[in-house]
């Protein structure tokens, strides 16, 4: 069974067509990269998995819940990060995890906030509040409560922008380190990373899938990953 | 970590408590809870003394003191409210709450009994005026307690007022604005200035229709120690109305 199920979503915003009918699954051990310009429909196509935001048609299923029919349980088995790493700015990061661990009635909340601390190197900065983070730390706190309860599905809106060369390599060890045991989807704008992080391919434009391979495949498309990106996304 | 063990069972009441926490404690994280705590207490005792001649008036009861309750009520409980749902947009925080197992009515009780024990506090800090009475005459006790427990229902009433403001904006001070503003109406509804400017377009009987949905209306029977199941229905109804109202909000966002 996909760990990761979406059937011909639908999502519009108005008289904009954000997402206009995508389908795909994702099964256990795989990392699929979103790729696609700004605005094409991958946040919301994630937001929608997520449970944010309700689709207009079609079904998204994770771990084997229907996020609309059952949001609890499948939220239980999801870890999700929007963009930017939101957090509340006056809590500190230990605090900040801690109230993660206790809304979702982890047991033994205490160790799994250490756990997910030493995890994600956020130890030295655990009594800082959110607000002096710097952009580095604050992505991994955002990536540390989407991950606290091991989830199965993990879903990371960007969760590389804006960090510098070493802060990503960070971001990707972690990741690494946990892909085997889950299904994860991470959008990114780095067309480079794709090689590095996953090991499919997903790219969404104008609220459609464009194409969707191994990332073998992908990388054979072409020596110029931008002119592939652009030729795929018109 | 091991993804060998299930993930925990959902539950409701230490989700509740997780977010009710979280915001009782927010309150006291800036200074601000305490320059709310202040202005209450100094406004609540010297519109009472100032204002109400609680003093001179010689009686040993405090129905002069809760007399301004509506209108403290009405400028606070937005005051204290106005963060509850506009913070968390502004913040970008709501997209976590919306992605984790907690339901968004769990969310807004956890909330909402929150900002309530928040008033409640800055009620209680003005216990020592009912001492006093005490102390200077024999007042009914009894007629205290219900004054105090209708001040508090009050409280809730505004502050379910509030919540539906803070639902609709990113922005507190316009979440405080209009919450005020509707609160403000409802304390108007039962004074003589209001009644004579509405006087002359309605008849007689829809003006005391009116006059029941005040705030001092409903607050006055319970000043006068008459615990009377309709004002405590009306308050009930605006406090969980309010608390509904900005949870569908929510959710049909």
């Amino acid at each position: 069974m996909a760990l990761i199920e979406v059937k011909n979503l639908k999502k519009s915003y108005g008289s904009i067509h954000a997402v206009r009918g995508i389908s795909f699954s994702v099964e256990r051990g795989e990392v699929v990269g979103f790729l696609g310009p700004n605005g094409a429909g991958k946040s919301t196509t994630m937001k929608l998995i997520a449970g944010h935001l309700r689709a207009d048609h079609g079904e998204a299923i994770v771990a084997g819940f229907d996020v609309s029919a059952d949001p609890i349980e499948a939220k239980t088995h999801l870890g999700y990060s929007p963009e930017g790493a939101p957090a509340y700015s006056e809590m500190t990061v230990r605090e900040f995890l801690r109230f993660a661990a206790d809304l979702r009635n982890l047991p033994d909340p205490s160790e799994r906030v250490k756990k997910t601390l030493e995890l994600c190197r956020l130890n030295e900065v655990a009594h800082q509040t959110v607000d002096t983070l710097s952009k580095g730390y604050r992505m991994r706190l955002g990536f540390a409560q989407a991950v606290i309860h091991d989830p199965e599905v993990l879903i990371l809106d960007e969760p590389t922008d804006g960090l510098d060369p070493n802060q990503k390599f960070e971001v990707r060890r972690i990741l690494k380190e946990m892909a085997s045991r889950k299904a994860v989807i991470v959008s990114t704008h780095i067309l480079e990373e794709i090689d590095e992080l996953c090991t499919r391919v997903i790219v969404i434009a104008h609220g459609e899938v464009r194409c969707d391979e191994s990332k073998e495949k992908f990388l054979q498309r072409g020596t110029d990953l931008n002119e592939v990106f652009r030729k795929l996304t018109a | 970590m091991s993804s060998e063990s299930s993930p925990p069972t959902p539950n409701a009441f230490s989700a509740v408590w997780a977010i009710f926490n979280r915001e009782f404690a927010g309150y006291f994280r800036t200074p601000l809870a305490y320059v709310f705590l202040a202005v209450f207490n100094a406004f609540a005792i010297s519109l009472a003394f100032f204002v109400g001649n609680i003093y001179e008036a010689g009686v040993a009861n405090l129905d002069r003191f809760f007399l301004y309750h509506p209108w403290l009520w009405a400028f606070l409980a937005p005051a204290a409210g106005a963060r509850l749902w506009a913070e968390e947009r502004r913040q970008g925080t709501i997209e976590l709450l919306l992605t984790w197992p907690i339901s968004v009515w769990q969310v807004a009780i956890g909330k909402f009994l929150a900002a309530w024990l928040f008033l409640a506090t800055a009620l209680f800090i003005t216990l020592p005026i009912a001492f006093t009475v005490g102390y200077l005459g024999d007042p009914d006790v009894g007629v205290i307690v219900s004054g105090y427990l209708g001040s508090l229902l009050c409280a809730g009433a505004c502050l379910g007022i509030a919540s539906i403001a803070s639902a609709l904006t990113r922005n507190q001070v316009i979440a405080f604005v209009t919450g005020f503003l509707a609160c403000f109406l409802l304390v108007l509804i039962g004074y003589g200035v209001f009644d004579e400017f509405i006087g002359g377009l309605f008849s007689p009987n829809i003006i005391e229709e009116v006059r029941r949905i005040g705030l001092w209306r409903n607050l006055e029977p319970f000043t006068l120690g008459l615990v009377d199941l309709r004002p405590f229905a009306y308050f009930l109804t605006l406090s969980f109305g309010g608390l509904g109202l900005s949870t569908i909000i929510i959710e049909r966002r």
